[in-house]
């Protein structure tokens, strides 16, 4: 057994009443609280921080009815909020945090999801990331189905909503540190009533790098009652976190209600809790045979990945590596705590939350102190750690740990890091040009370095936090580099940095990276499997299907604040057997009945697919309006399709010289590697066209990929302000 | 700690345990409410209650569910947020909830249902729990 002591770790919180001394309200709400009738509150609660102004209003019935919740509300909200040429610090732009309907519930697994959207510092158009912890609830339970907040401070402030009081306040908090593991501790402790009000406060913080970068994440808290402390994850995805501290934004805290079993006011309580019921005894008797996702997360991934050639390797140059065994799951399965519960929102069997206790940290501010590691999950594992040739699990867990408290998302990290690595490699960076920092492949250290001189606005790292879409500009011209090679090299989609997938052999998730709304996340669509592995997606029109269904059916859980794992990390023992097992049906039909059961409205799958269509139009739209979403768009770079390089075609060249002769009808006896690669770039480019046309067609978008008025008006999204966005694009 | 144990050998099925149960429990009179679970096999008859292991402490998020000095396994009602973890992961399916709630309950070891039993098929033993989850 472990001897860690779970409850053992360096003190953060020191003088919390001096600290609490030094705030000054500058502006405060009273509102009545008021739990959710039916998954809804119908309030949303309304911060300009520059103008010091809190009010609430109503929501109106049509923009439920429209938008459901979650994501569709912070995509209403910022929609109003700026205009086209807004950017995302201007004061006008808004972060809005929306739990949706269904989040809170405390029966069905992965319930405890809220959504943060704004305009991103990386993309310029909106970005929306799904985050666990218990800040959405709680900020629902408090009243509110959305908090916008718009405006800039002029000097560091908390917002503290004070659900049981019925109390908005805004602070001015000069003192507290920013960094995620301690203001979450500090704010918490200092805003529970005593020791048994500690889980009824959650909160909301960055970190002090998110001051310097373009990818800073937030991190959201929960009080874990057996570690006694405070727990957080991250809405990790295109630089909320940025967004918020250029507000000027130190924490969000909220205060809300002892959580009961029906807080929701559910329309039918029996039919959520059979729902959940079922999921418990699911996950109890296959997690084990399955993903393992109690005990691993989603860390059990890495060898799968690696064992298909997808784990990224060398900034996505290769599929797997010798050396992944020393981070595989096995690792992880030794190095988590294995004896508690690890769910970010109550009822969540599936308990992926996982943490690394009695952690001892060796580089930076916290060097020597002991830390809980929130993690790694799967995404960061492959990002900060095969991407960038790190396996030493040590490494991995101090920059997961950094990445967090500093407010950092580990992904777009991950594949920055990556792409800087092979700068150095290939000569593009070098000590003279980074100021003397070399982080080469597989340097742990340099990675946290560069990590360290990030968080501070210095050196290599000011620049790199910048995200790869700037650095390959940049180094293009200054000259140091080839700009086609950079281009193909450097891993983003309108600006985010890809997630952790090598996409290389599947033409669907290329699709899959690439024709995302927000930029390249696996969270729309996963296909590599189906298409790569099961060869169930043959034709251009079967992999259009599954970018229409895939991507609605998953934007839904964005919509109603849940989480995408129980829907396909756990499987009901026959689903193999049902005629589209990739669809889980049967979990499908749970979300039918749990959307019944709380909101007492009765859905069908369609249903379901509409309330995204509606959202998913509308969100391509805005990014119209932001002056992207078209075609020219949506191209990947070539990394993500085929082979860049010959060291990279040579790692498959079994597969694409098949390739070549089969499908190309091409000999490749006899022609150089270079030409070869020429040859395969050529036809799938021009497969990846062909995609695009196909998806566009079943989504009912032009073939510049603009939806169309007659698609628009079928989704009952045909809103004036939406058709004059598109309109101007519809002509010839 | 006292952990109640059946003998189905005994059992005639006068269902009597279950009428004891459910009243003591839940102040209702019917299986449903009932944290003994008899049923009738080829063989004979099966019970279905706890043994007081406490693999459902270990699940529980809030700390609602604690072995008192006693040794047997309770709910405290006022921190249990419903989320039916613990009937999900009880590993003999012992843990129950009223109908229509999201509120678990189980045996808590009261004795009410070996006295009602008119054949003594069951009866409260002493077991030593030391080595179990508190």
């Amino acid at each position: 057994m472990s001897a860690i002591d779970i409850t053992r770790r360096t003190e953060v919180c020191h003088d919390l009443p001096g600290q609490k001394a030094a705030h000054k309200v500058l502006a405060e709400l009273r509102f009545s609280p008021s739990l959710p009738q039916r998954g809804y509150t119908g309030r949303a609660l309304l911060v300009d921080l520059g103008k010091r102004q809190i009010r609430e209003e109503k929501i109106p019935d049509r923009v439920r009815e429209l938008f459901t919740g979650g994501r569709g509300y912070g995509l209403h909200y910022l929609w109003n909020a700026v205009k086209p040429g807004t950017r995302w610090n201007d004061p006008e732009n808004v972060l809005v945090i929306s739990p949706g309907p269904l989040c809170g519930n405390t029966q069905y697994p992965g319930s405890g999801k809220s959504l943060v959207v704004t305009l991103s510092p990386l993309t310029d158009i909106p970005i929306d990331s799904n985050v666990g912890g218990y800040f959405g609830p709680l900020l629902k339970f408090s009243g509110f189905d959305a908090l916008v907040l718009s405006g800039k401070a002029a000097r560091d402030v908390i917002l503290v909503i004070d659900g049981v009081a019925g109390r908005v306040t805004l602070e001015e908090a000069p003192q507290e540190n920013p960094d995620s593991h301690v203001a979450a501790e500090v704010f918490t402790r200092m805003y529970a009533t005593d020791e048994k009000d500690l889980p009824n406060v959650s909160v909301v913080a960055a970190g002090r790098a998110s001051e310097h970068c373009r990818v800073g994440c937030l991190n959201f808290s929960w009080y874990d009652l057996r570690r006694k402390c405070t727990r957080i994850k991250q809405a990790g995805r295109g630089g909320t976190g940025t967004v918020f501290r250029d507000k000027r934004l130190k924490a969000l805290v909220v205060h809300g209600p002892r959580v009961t079993a029906d807080a929701n006011h559910p329309a039918d309580l029996e039919r959520i809790a059979k729902a959940g019921e079922k999921m418990h005894f699911e996950i109890h008797d296959y997690d084990d045979q399955q993903c393992h996702m109690r005990r691993q997360g989603t860390a059990h991934l890495v060898e799968i990945m690696d064992a298909y050639d997808l784990l990224p390797v060398h900034n996505f140059q290769y599929g797997n590596h010798p050396d992944t065994p020393k981070i595989n799951s096995k690792v992880w399965d030794a190095r988590f705590t294995q004896t508690t519960v690890d769910g970010c929102w109550y009822g969540c069997s599936m308990a992926c939350s996982k943490g690394a206790d009695g952690f001892v940290l060796r580089t930076g501010p916290y060097q020597g102190h002991t830390v809980t590691v929130d993690g790694p999950e799967y995404e960061t594992a492959a990002g900060l750690g095969s991407n960038c040739g790190i396996f030493d699990p040590h490494w991995l867990l101090e920059c997961n740990f950094y990445c967090d408290t500093y407010g950092v998302d580990t992904i777009s990290y991950g594949t920055i890091c990556a792409f800087v690595m092979e700068c150095f490699q290939r000569g593009i960076l070098n000590a003279e040009r980074s100021g003397g920092l070399t982080v080469n492949f597989g340097d742990g250290a340099a990675q946290l370095e560069m990590l360290h001189q990030l968080a501070q606005g210095k050196g290599l790292g000011a620049i790199a936090g910048q995200g790869v879409a700037r650095m390959k500009k940049l180094f293009a011209e200054k000259g140091w580099g080839d700009a086609q090679l950079l281009r193909d090299m450097g891993m983003e989609v309108k600006g985010l940095e890809y997630s952790q997938y090598n996409s290389k052999e599947s033409l669907a998730q290329q699709g899959g990276y690439a024709l995302t709304n927000k930029g390249p996340q696996h969270d729309e669509a996963w296909l590599i499997f189906m298409d790569m592995v099961n060869k169930q997606l043959p034709t251009f029109e079967d992999k259009a299907e599954a970018l229409h269904y895939f991507p609605l059916f998953r934007t839904w859980f964005g919509l109603c604040g849940l989480c995408k794992l129980p829907w396909n990390d756990i499987e009901p023992a026959d689903n193999a057997k049902q005629p589209e097992p990739q669809k889980v049906p049967e979990h499908v039909q749970n979300y039918l009945n749990l959307f019944a059961g709380v909101t007492g409205r009765e859905i069908t799958v369609q249903d379901l697919l509409l309330m995204s269509e509606r959202v998913y139009n509308f969100q391509r739209v805005f990014n119209l309006r932001m002056g992207k979403g078209r075609r020219e768009h949506d191209q990947p770079p070539y990394r993500s399709i085929g082979p860049v390089t010959r060291e990279e075609y040579q790692s498959r060249a079994e597969r694409y010289d098949k390739e070549l002769k089969e499908k190309i009808g091409v000999e490749p006896s006899g022609l150089s590697v270079e030409e070869k690669i020429r040859r395969v770039r050529e036809y799938r480019l021009d497969r990846y066209q062909k995609l695009c046309d196909a998806v566009y067609k079943r989504r009912g978008w032009t073939s510049d990929g603009v939806p169309t008025l007659e698609t628009l008006k079928k989704l009952g999204m045909d809103l004036p302000e939406v058709v004059e966005v598109v309109r101007p694009f519809l002509k010839g | 700690m006292k952990v109640l144990t059946p003998h189905p050998e005994k059992c005639q099925g006068a269902f009597a345990c279950v009428h004891a149960c459910a009243k003591v429990l839940n102040k209702k009179d019917d299986l449903a409410h009932s944290a003994i679970r008899p049923r009738k096999t080829h063989q004979g008859f099966a019970f279905t209650v706890c043994n007081q292991c406490g693999e459902c402490i270990a699940v529980c998020p809030t700390g609602a569910l604690r072995r008192n000095k006693a040794g047997t396994v309770l709910i405290q009602r006022d921190l249990c947020v419903g989320c039916l973890m613990c009937i999900g992961f009880c590993p003999h399916k012992a843990m129950f909830r009223v109908p229509g709630t999201a509120t678990p309950f189980k045996c808590t070891s009261c004795g009410n249902c070996v006295k009602a039993c008119p054949h003594g098929a069951l009866s409260l033993e002493a077991q030593d729990h030391a080595n179990l989850p508190v």
